[in-house]
């Protein structure tokens, strides 16, 4: 007798619970050959407001982590996605298309682009803070902070391209909204899973699946957000108009990066983006 | 009770309509343990029901201001400063500052040795000043500290006086003794508006809190009020809706109007929206006002001021634009 398949039902992933679109919508995945893959949530702009509270909420605990926890708990991320490498590689071959090795190429290299951020976190300070020398009896030292709450809309990669996006805000403190790439979501919300299970506190990471071009706008002009990055926006217009939205809180902007190639190293640039420095004088022989 | 016959004749409630109720312990009793019993299953059924209606657009800002002209801003801390007060006071006659359209909250409520200091910031905006008084929150003193304690916040210039029943009283079938109090405070208030809070948290059923809210009623009460914030779970929907039933059904019976006041736990527009609703279909449109509908509440506030704004200006708001308390 054969058994009836299980379905994956797949939602958001807010706060570290798993609900579905507070709009009760949701829409057809297709994979790389146009047939049905799955139903993924379409996420609401009050999807995106709850995300935002999640991602306020969280900020206050992870930030005040110490780097080397931060680290160990991304660390955690890539241990727990290592233990679930297949289910990545199959859906990745089932979403994109890819051959079995350019799968297991791309998960390993989200793996290691996890470890590698890892270990940025207790270095990133020293790289970027300073000592300044200032003409009076102070020590004059400038540190990085992180600048808060961010919304991210992720590339086409769903698996590397979202990774390499993410991990390099979190590792610095930061907390993310993220919206998942519209053709590939599914893989984020399994990253999601992978993410719920490694120790990262509910709400340093939510993300959000569906239209960009519809939940994107709230992020942007939200002022309780404070940067935004562009990565994955591909249409030209609406990324002016989600940087216009943005400079009502001053609000950091990361451009969009079309041809990134997500293989390669990458350089401090998705870390630094999204710090502020904090400058401080203190009085020598007092 | 011959002590303080003729306080009982200074009451609201000296229509006579009570009198033989209130005229013995026994009486008093069989008149509350003879009020209707609640159904619990249908009363939160009921208040759920109630809460899944939908507001929006300009309902929905009917509704904010609605509830910021209703909220009774509170600050009841034992770290509570003269300048904290001071800046609450200024908050409640200008929430958003940004924004000259924005209404006026009903009044702060404070201790009552900061009347003096948020009459003086208020002076006659128009903004209330509220005080808890009676030993708040336990209500455990003697009768006479009580009745100074009151009698100080109105000379300090206290418009309303929010005072505790004594629970203990309550609950061990004394229901005379806690009338008494409730008629000497409101003696002790004279023109100011008194407030008698039940702390529903600690009267265990939902038939006590109707034969609280009755009992409060028939002693004069102007506003009947859930909770003090200090014990959980504080104000809820169904509590809420068994106070409003019965000062509906008080109004039927002797033509007077009190009112109600939630407070502890209300933190969110959504939530001020549903006890709206709850009002307005429970008691009618008639208590809908901040003379007799009234939020007791702090970050509410800011809530329903981010609310507004985003309302007004087509974006979210966020908490880093609204003071702390």
């Amino acid at each position: 007798m054969s058994r009836i398949d299980v379905r994956k039902t797949y939602k958001l992933y807010i706060g570290g619970q798993f609900p579905r679109s507070e709009s009760g919508r949701s829409y057809v995945v297709n994979d790389a050959k146009g047939r049905l893959l799955a139903n993924a949530a379409q996420a609401s702009r009050k999807d995106a407001r709850d995300a935002v509270l999640a991602a306020r909420a969280a900020f206050g605990g992870w930030s005040g982590k110490t780097a080397y926890n931060r680290a160990q708990v991304v660390y955690r991320i890539a241990e727990v996605l290592e233990g679930r490498r297949e289910q990545f590689e199959a859906e990745l071959r089932a979403s994109e298309g890819v051959s079995p090795a350019k799968a297991r190429t791309y998960v390993d290299a989200a793996i290691d682009r996890l470890v590698w951020y890892a270990g940025w976190a207790d270095k990133i300070t020293q790289v970027v803070g300073n000592a300044n020398p200032v003409a009076g009896p102070f020590f004059n030292l400038s540190s990085p902070e992180p600048s808060g709450v961010i919304a991210v809309v992720a590339p086409r990669g769903p698996l590397l391209g979202l990774v390499s996006v993410v991990a390099p805000l979190i590792i610095t403190g930061n907390t993310v909204v993220v919206i998942a790439s519209e053709d590939h979501p599914l893989t984020a919300i399994t990253l999601g899973e992978v993410m719920a299970t490694s120790d990262l506190p509910g709400g340093v990471v939510n993300v959000l699946t569906g239209s960009v071009a519809e939940i994107a706008p709230w992020l942007a002009s939200h002022m309780d957000v404070n940067g935004i990055d562009l990565t994955g926006v591909t249409d030209a217009d609406l990324a002016v108009e989600l940087e216009v939205a943005a400079a009502d809180n001053l609000k950091r902007v990361r451009r969009p990066a079309p041809g990134t190639d997500w293989l390669a190293e990458p350089d401090l640039d998705r870390m630094t983006r999204f710090l502020e420095t904090k400058t401080v004088w203190h009085p020598i022989g007092v | 009770m011959t002590p303080i016959a003729s306080s009982t004749a200074s009451s609201t409630s000296d229509s006579g309509v009570f009198d033989d109720v209130v005229r013995s312990d026994s009486s008093l009793r069989r008149f509350l343990h003879g009020l209707p019993g609640v159904d619990q299953v249908g009363c939160e059924a009921r208040a759920a029901g109630l809460g899944t209606r939908s507001i929006k657009t300009t309902a929905k800002a009917y509704a904010i201001d609605l509830a910021i002209r209703m909220v009774d801003l509170t600050t009841l801390e034992g770290q509570d400063t003269h300048g904290k007060v001071r800046a609450l006071a200024s908050k409640a006659m200008r929430p958003d500052p940004a924004d000259p359209s924005c209404p006026a909250t009903a009044a702060v409520c404070v201790y009552p040795d900061m009347v003096a200091t948020a009459k003086q910031t208020l002076g006659d905006s128009g903004v209330h000043v509220a005080a808890v008084a009676t030993a708040f929150p336990s209500g455990r003193a003697a009768m006479d500290i009580k009745l100074a304690d009151t009698r100080d916040a109105v000379e300090a210039g206290a418009d309303e006086i929010d005072m505790v029943i004594d629970r203990g009283a309550f609950l061990s079938g004394r229901y005379l003794d806690v009338y008494e109090e409730i008629v000497q405070v409101r003696h002790a208030c004279g023109d100011a508006h008194l407030k008698v809070i039940f702390e529903t948290g600690e009267l265990q059923t939902y038939d006590n809190v109707r034969r609280a809210s009755w009992l409060a009623m028939m002693a004069g009460a102007h506003f009947i009020k859930t909770s003090t914030g200090k014990v959980q779970p504080a104000a809820t929907l169904p509590v809420t809706l068994i106070m409003l039933e019965a000062v509906r059904d008080f109004r039927e019976q002797t033509g007077q109007m009190v009112g109600v006041k939630p407070a502890g736990g209300i933190k969110t527009s959504k939530d001020a929206i549903k006890y709206l609703v709850m009002v307005n279909e429970t008691c009618g449109p008639d208590w809908l006002d901040p003379d007799w509908f009234r939020f007791g509440a702090s970050t509410l506030l800011n809530d329903l001021l981010m609310q507004r704004t985003k309302m007004t200006t087509g974006r979210y708001s966020g908490p880093d634009y609204f003071t702390l308390d």
